[in-house]
């Protein structure tokens, strides 16, 4: 497998507005680190999941890469294209290949526009259609691909409902013909059967389409169920990353393993304890000297609010962030630690 | 103009029918019935004024000194063939009043058209680049804010002299400020939309945002603040009429054949009352079409 997508070191900062005092005095700007120093890279036909609680910067990181949001520091590469370095033209161009789909079908679709032309708007921006009729013969074959009729076209998207608005979505997205896709919490804001159809959409245009996904979301056991690799985010970084079955069967930080005891699970004795995390995310704003998972982790010791640990492969393709990875505590397990 | 049947288009979910949010909200609009009668009214004043060398009785400008202050037909002395009575130079009152509407409409048209599109670039370009684009703007619009309106018009006025195109940049040269700042507010808060990011995402250019997702997103509360203006700019003109800076005799505008009648108002009240009513009417008919207009068509205002 070719490596699509590389991202190194990168960061997105929100600087905070200073007023007219702290200007005056020179006083530095408040800093929030939504994205801080994050490295990982997909292979071409991959799905990598990217996994963390509401806030921990997922979004923002998939807005990044696609440059959506200008990052702070750090490297894009797509293709061996350096995305984060590309003007406008060239970045309009490269828009074609990789693409989004949004969580919120509703905020997502322009209500005054019709389907045809919210689907086909890439294909008129690219040219990528040489006359009206191919275009809207274009959007016809992906709107019925993604399960949308075709006497549907000319609706707008008030008159659809929350999973087929999502479909309009996906749509637009693949239209173009891209490669790379990022999903942001495309299901999350569904209803459960209906999430399940969507994945299964997606997943059967994925193998269709030869296409790639980074696909966020806060619920393990959708990420579990369809990524090959899986990347867990704590405030702003990558905590743990490796191979689905390797983060299922056995997590390494002490975040991942409080994530993976809050999938409810349908066995006889299958009631495992519910590492309950205490207190809320840590404000971005005045992240915590040191590891910064330290306020709320069950295992922090003195180290931890001190020294921000350093990514250790602890298996085939698979890193994690803590100082205690080499006790190999498990708090799935009953009676551990 | 009988209201359409408007439950077969309220019905929600017409089956496979494309049913844009514009002819959902006229719809709402068509509904209702105070709102379609003052509608009626405006569009009854508006034929007035295009087709007054068809519907008034006389030459508004013929002046017949033997009709000096000639009393409302329904008054002792009074006729029908001049309805409203005469002013002091026996010209027909209501004859000027049709005519009059010509100004006072062409004047709040061409006024709240030039403001609305100058207030829409200036909005957007505003609300949606940021940066020092949106502070140059800004600031102009709180200095004009900060003049009172009237003395600013007035200002102008003195300086470039009066006449019809004057009274229109005059006005036009602070209310553009109204529908500016109602733009800007609004794409603020579209900008941060995803299907605007959306757009971006497919490689769109800022017009294209701006002009095509933006803006059909934000044009109804513009629609609804330009025509509550219209009723203002009306007033206004007819405020620098009465003093003698709009336009200049002897067309007949309302405002100045308030001031005409002033100094009679004792022995003849009919020659300001009417003219006075007539902008009543208008303004007031106006008014209260665009708060239909406003219920129907500002999402904030449906439940």
């Amino acid at each position: 497998m070719k490596t699509l997508l590389k991202v190194e070191s990168l960061s997105k900062h929100y600087e905070g507005r200073r007023g007219l005092v702290g200007r005056l005095t020179g006083a530095p700007h408040t800093v929030v680190r939504a994205v801080n120093d994050v490295s990982f890279s997909v292979e071409r036909g991959e799905i990598l999941g990217l996994i963390g609680e509401s806030g921990c910067g997922k979004s923002t990181l998939g807005r990044a890469i696609l440059r959506l949001h200008e990052p702070t520091a750090g490297r894009v590469m797509f293709d061996s294209k350096e995305v984060t370095a590309l003007d406008a033209p060239a970045l309009k161009a490269l828009r074609r290949r990789m693409q989004i789909i949004f969580q919120d079908p509703y905020a997502s679709l322009n209500p005054r526009r019709t389907v045809a032309q919210i689907v086909g708007l890439p294909l008129r921006l690219h040219g990528l259609a040489s006359s009206e009729a191919e275009a809207r013969a274009i959007t016809a074959r992906i709107c019925e691909r993604v399960g949308l009729k075709a006497n549907q076209l000319d609706r707008y998207p008030h008159q659809f409902s929350g999973g087929q608005r999502q479909r309009i979505g996906i749509a637009r997205a693949l239209v173009s013909n891209p490669e790379f896709i990022v999903c942001d919490e495309p299901v999350s804001a569904l209803d459960v059967s209906i999430q399940a159809q969507i994945i299964a959409l997606l997943l059967e245009l994925k193998r269709e389409m030869g296409l790639t996904y980074l696909f966020i979301s806060h619920d393990i056991s959708v990420i579990g169920y369809l990524a090959d690799r899986v990347a867990v985010m704590y405030l702003g970084e990558i905590v743990e990353m490796g191979p689905v079955e390797a983060i299922l069967a056995r997590p390494r930080h002490p975040y991942t393993q409080s994530l993976m005891s809050a999938v409810p699970k349908v066995e006889a004795s299958g009631r495992r304890a519910r590492i309950r995390l205490t207190g809320d995310l840590p404000s971005p704003l005045h992240p915590p000297a040191g590891c910064k998972f330290h306020t709320r982790c069950p295992l922090a010791l003195d180290i931890c609010r001190s020294t921000a640990p350093l990514r250790e492969t602890v298996g085939e393709g698979h890193i994690a962030a803590c100082h205690r990875l080499g006790e190999d505590i498990s708090l799935l397990e009953d009676g551990a630690a | 103009m009988s209201a359409p049947p408007a439950p077969a288009l309220l019905v929600p979910e017409a089956p496979q029918k494309a049913e844009s949010i514009f002819h959902r909200n006229l719809a709402t609009f068509a509904a209702n019935r105070l709102a379609m009668a003052s509608a009626v009214v405006v569009v009854l004043f508006v034929l007035m004024a295009v087709l007054a060398p068809f519907v008034a009785p006389h030459d508004p400008n013929e002046t017949d000194l033997f009709r000096r202050m000639q009393p409302p037909a329904w008054l002792p002395g009074g006729e029908w063939s001049y309805a409203l009575g005469c002013d002091a130079l026996g010209r027909d009152i209501l004859s000027r009043i049709i005519y009059g509407a010509r100004i006072s409409i062409f004047i709040g048209t061409a006024v709240i058209l030039v403001a609305t599109s100058i207030g829409i670039l200036a909005g957007l370009a505003s609300g949606y680049l940021r940066g020092w684009v949106d502070v140059v703007i800004s600031r102009i619009v709180d200095i004009l804010l900060g003049f009172p309106y009237l003395i600013f018009a007035i200002g102008l006025m003195a300086m470039m002299g009066p006449g019809l195109w004057n009274i229109i940049l005059a006005l036009a040269y602070k209310e553009w400020v109204i529908p500016c700042r109602v733009v800007r507010g609004e794409t603020l808060v579209t900008r941060e939309l995803e299907y605007v990011e959306a757009a971006r995402a497919l490689g769109a250019s800022r017009w294209h945002i701006m002009l095509r997702e933006i803006l059909p997103n934000i044009l109804s509360p513009v629609i609804v603040v330009s025509t509550i203006r219209m009723a203002h700019v009306i007033i206004l003109e007819a405020s620098l009429s009465f003093l003698g800076l709009g336009v200049q005799p002897p067309t007949a505008s309302w405002g100045s054949m308030v001031a005409d009648g002033r100094a009679f108002i004792l022995e003849a009240w009919w020659v300001s009352t009417f003219p006075g009513l007539a902008i009543l009417l208008l303004v007031l008919a106006i008014n209260v079409a665009s708060q239909g207009l406003r219920d129907a068509f500002d999402p904030r205002f449906q439940e």
